[in-house]
């Protein structure tokens, strides 16, 4: 274990739960992760998947400290950073990007793209980092003076890959980002993403529900279910010899692009 | 072009132009009230009292839109109106602003202690019926200009604070301002680059809508006598004045009607117009 | 016999620029089926999606063209008599499941309000209908979830909220827009089976926008697929999987991957591909003039 980049032991992660909240007194505590560990190697892609509403967001938003986890261990680097204070992170913040499930609401609505891309990098709209960042997800550099709302859906998620890797960051987490694009776009931004990897060491951590993009791009599967981790395992072994029914499930259900097939 | 979008769009471009027009009149008027104003606002002549607009019979020269009961020049009056009425209209609807907008935002962006003491004194605020707030306040603060801006934003900034706070509130729930701090921006950089541009139209529509409201106040006031001294010419005074003699001389009344009346819906529409000009979002 | 959903001819394009988004479209969705719509990301698929619905961006003005909703010319009746035949008759499931809510409402009231404003419903009704359709598209704890607010929600759930609250009315046709992007392959399966029941037993006729050529094949009879506005290609689902007829759909369809083969997966179109059918674009455009349109 010498070169693992994140440490994740025993993470758990709990919120209010104001519909059961009584008239007085706090309300009951609901548990959203129970308790997750692992490790992710640097420069390789771990994949996670599971149902809807299994936790993979929160433990993603968790690593990135946009939640504050109630228990368990957090080690970026060897560094401890479970309840490292805003400011401190912030020291921290250029190396760890996460890229929005939803990208509508996390590209700001009254700001070009190309503010958008540069502001993190403390330059602005004009620099040619903007341009380049555009043009490897695929988009013109024109589109640095578009709103996002003058966008298609495709076009935002890649927009909000570009900030990301316009950081140049050592880890990214993507929160199902390619699934609003086309296959060929889809190839297009893992073939850049795999490049990133191999070639700057980038880590990835990898949320999504398109088994045949994990498969092709991660080395490593957790299957989350209802805050637990049920599976921990190489692609190749997963794909080959799902271990939990629940992967087996996952498995059967993907729809196989042949309408003779019946599912 | 099928659908005719073209046309709501024109119309949005003539309410901008339209407002902005009268409004810059309205500006105008009161910057060159002395170089402009046909005649002294002050000037009593018992000679001239209530001399009818100048398209009816028994006008006077000079004296446009009649004269009120104590001979003074309607028109001139107006205009120096405008003064005040500017006055009002800037200070109290930008002190207002900046006032409410401010813990608004603060309110909304860090939560907390901070939330619940604002929130706590707006609550309590808006208990109190604004216009009995309004005379108790010129009570105690005394008659004049100051008074009178001084107590608007006494009494209206809970308004500004209300809303921005609202909306500031949705706005820290989208994912860009998560992204911001992903990002390693500060919290006051989050909130000044991030938010407040989202929460801004708002603040735009309730500033312009503010202005009309002061505006309207000051007549208020001044109608019931407790703004600025009767030889001032106010808006409100003047109406107040009118009313008197509306069977004998009805254009006393009705002309500063109209003007506070355009001004007040000018402010309004010009609010909206802006927004659909500059916001990028509804462009 | 023409569709319940007749576009005939429809072009847009952008205000400002008198840049073309859409290349006379024509589409045709008969009640009681699905047609999915494919192409590549920026296509215009959403906004045709957006154009039958009346709710495209101020910048995006309609040129020339037909859309014909149970026989009546959307762009040719009043603003207000066409929202009231759209909100009757039809229903969006759009593209970005966390802004279409608003975020200061519990989700109960954002799925009732339609039933109640639109169609009159009673308050009661309409509650008791919510929570039958959050059941159906497999919420759990659906009456605590009424009393949830958006950012409380998983993408997934959110996506699911906008699905049960299209349905909720019972709308004659749907316009679904990416509607299981964000869904596990297990909960879409489910999804994607009560789609088509819903869509079977009232006869609803379904525009389903989709990136995910799986999917097309198991819910789609028809299917159209998009490039640079222009509908390249008007066929069957099974006679697009046996022989796509367009260098672009052949290319979409190879590029497709399949999890069961990880090898032969996920491939950019070919750029000599993208050139042709960029040439076959412009050579559409120069030939194109308006009818009636102040272009010149
Ligand atoms: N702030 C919150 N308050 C209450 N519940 C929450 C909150 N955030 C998340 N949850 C709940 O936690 C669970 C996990 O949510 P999460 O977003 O991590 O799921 P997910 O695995 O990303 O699902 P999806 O694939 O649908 O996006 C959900 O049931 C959700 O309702
Ligand atoms: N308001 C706007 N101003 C200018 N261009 C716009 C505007 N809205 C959309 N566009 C452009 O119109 C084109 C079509 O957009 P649309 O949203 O229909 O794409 P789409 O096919 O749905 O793509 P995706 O699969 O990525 O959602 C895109 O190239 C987009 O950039
Ligand atoms: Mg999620
Ligand atoms: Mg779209």
């Amino acid at each position: 274990m010498a070169d693992t980049i994140f440490q994740v032991s025993d993470l758990r992660v709990d919120v209010p739960d104001m519909t059961r909240k009584p008239l007085f007194g706090a309300a009951p505590r609901l548990e959203i992760l129970k308790g997750v560990s692992f490790d992710i190697a640097r420069g390789t892609v771990l994949g996670i998947v599971g149902g809807s509403g299994s936790g993979k967001t929160t433990l993603g938003r968790t690593l990135v400290r946009l939640v504050e986890p109630s228990a368990g261990r957090l080690l970026f680097d060897g560094q401890d950073i479970t309840h490292l204070s805003d400011a401190d992170m912030r020291a921290l913040r250029p190396r760890i990007q996460m890229i929005f499930q939803d990208p509508m609401s996390s590209l700001n609505p009254r700001l070009t793209v190309g503010r958008t891309i540069a502001a993190p990098l403390g330059a602005g709209a004009g620099d040619p980092r903007v341009k380049a960042a555009l043009e490897q997800v695929g988009l013109p550099a024109a589109f640095a003076r578009r709103y996002p709302h003058e966008l298609s859906g495709g076009q935002r998620q890649r927009v909000g890959i570009a900030r990301a890797i316009a950081m140049r960051p050592d880890f990214i987490l993507a929160d199902e980002i390619v699934s609003g694009l086309d296959v060929s776009s889809q190839a297009q931004v893992l073939m850049l993403l795999e490049q990133l990897v191999v070639e700057l060491g980038l880590t990835l951590v990898f949320i999504s529900h398109d088994l045949s993009v994990i498969r092709r791009l991660c080395s490593r599967v957790i299957v989350l279910r209802s805050g637990e981790i049920v599976e921990d395992a190489a692609t190749a072994d997963l794909f080959e010899r799902p271990q939990h029914a629940y992967t087996r499930e996952l498995l059967d259900a993907i729809p196989i692009p042949d309408p003779s097939v019946r599912w | 072009m099928l659908d005719g979008r073209g046309l709501i769009r024109r119309r949005a471009g003539a309410r901008l132009w339209l407002s902005g027009l009268w409004l810059a009149l309205f500006v105008l008027a009161a910057v060159l009230a002395p170089l402009i104003s046909p005649q002294d606002p002050l000037a009593q002549d018992l000679m001239l009292e209530r001399l009818p607009p100048a398209w009816m019979a028994g006008s006077e020269p000079g004296y446009w839109l009649g004269t009120d009961s104590l001979g003074r020049d309607v028109l001139t009056r107006i205009i120096y109106g405008a003064q005040v009425a500017l006055a009002v209209a800037l200070v109290a609807g930008l002190a207002t602003c900046l006032i409410g907008s401010a813990l608004g935002l603060v309110a909304g962006f860090y939560r907390g202690w901070a939330d619940r003491i604002i929130s706590r004194i707006v609550d309590i605020w808006m208990a109190f019926p604004p216009v009995l707030f309004a005379i108790l306040l010129i009570a105690v603060l005394g008659t004049g200009l100051s008074s009178v801006i001084l107590a608007i934003v006494i009494i209206d900034w809970t308004r500004f604070c209300r809303v921005v706070r609202a909306e500031t509130l949705n706005q820290s729930k989208m994912d860009y301002v998560h992204s911001a701090k992903v990002a390693g921006f500060t919290r006051l950089r989050t909130l000044l680059s991030e938010i407040l541009p989202n929460v801004l139209p708002t603040i735009v529509a309730l500033l312009t809508l503010e202005m009309g409201i002061a505006i309207i106040v000051e007549a208020i006031l001044s109608f019931v006598n407790l703004s600025i001294s009767t030889d001032q010419s106010t808006w409100g005074g003047m109406i107040a004045e009118g009313r008197t003699s509306i069977h004998q001389a009805w254009w006393v009344l009705v002309f500063p009607l109209i003007a506070l009346f355009f001004t007040v819906l000018s402010f309004a529409q010009f609010g909206e117009g802006l927004r659909e000009r500059f916001d990028p979002v509804l462009r | 016999m023409s569709g319940f959903l007749e576009i005939r001819g429809l072009s847009a394009r952008l205000a400002g620029t008198g840049q073309r988004l859409l290349r006379s479209v024509d589409i045709s969705l008969p009640a009681g089926s699905v047609r999915g719509l494919v192409g590549e990301s920026g296509a215009g698929k959403s906004m045709i999606g957006k154009a039958v619905l009346g709710v495209l961006p101020k910048a995006v003005e309609i040129v020339e063209g037909e859309i014909l909703l149970d026989e009546q010319d959307l762009l040719k009746v009043p603003p207000a008599e066409r929202r009231r035949l759209i909100g009757a008759k039809a229903a969006l499931i759009p593209q970005d499941p966390l802004t279409a809510l608003n975020p200061s409402r519990r989700i109960g009231p954002q799925i009732t309000d339609r039933l109640v404003d639109i169609l009159g419903w009673e308050k009661a009704r309409a509650a008791s209908r919510a929570l039958e359709v959050l059941v159906e598209v497999s919420i759990p704890e659906p009456e605590r979830v009424m009393r949830l607010y958006p950012h409380e929600l998983s993408g997934g759930m959110r996506q699911r909220i906008l699905i049960a609250s299209a349905f909720a009315a019972e709308p004659k046709l749907i316009v679904a827009d990416e509607p299981t992007t964000a869904l596990d392959v297990t909960v879409q399966k489910q999804i994607l089976k009560l789609i088509s029941q819903l869509q079977a037993r009232h006869g609803t006729a379904l525009l389903f926008v989709t990136h995910d050529l799986g999917v097309v094949s198991k819910v789609c009879d028809t299917l159209s697929v998009l490039y640079a506005g222009k509908v390249v290609e008007d066929t069957t689902v099974q006679r697009f999987f046996a022989a796509p007829q367009h260098p672009y759909s052949q290319a979409l369809l190879a590029a497709t991957p399949r999890h069961t083969d990880p090898a032969a997966s996920l491939q950019p179109v070919p750029q000599a591909v993208i050139d042709a059918a960029m040439a076959e674009v412009a050579a559409d455009d120069a030939a194109w003039r308006p009818q009636g349109g102040a272009h010149g």
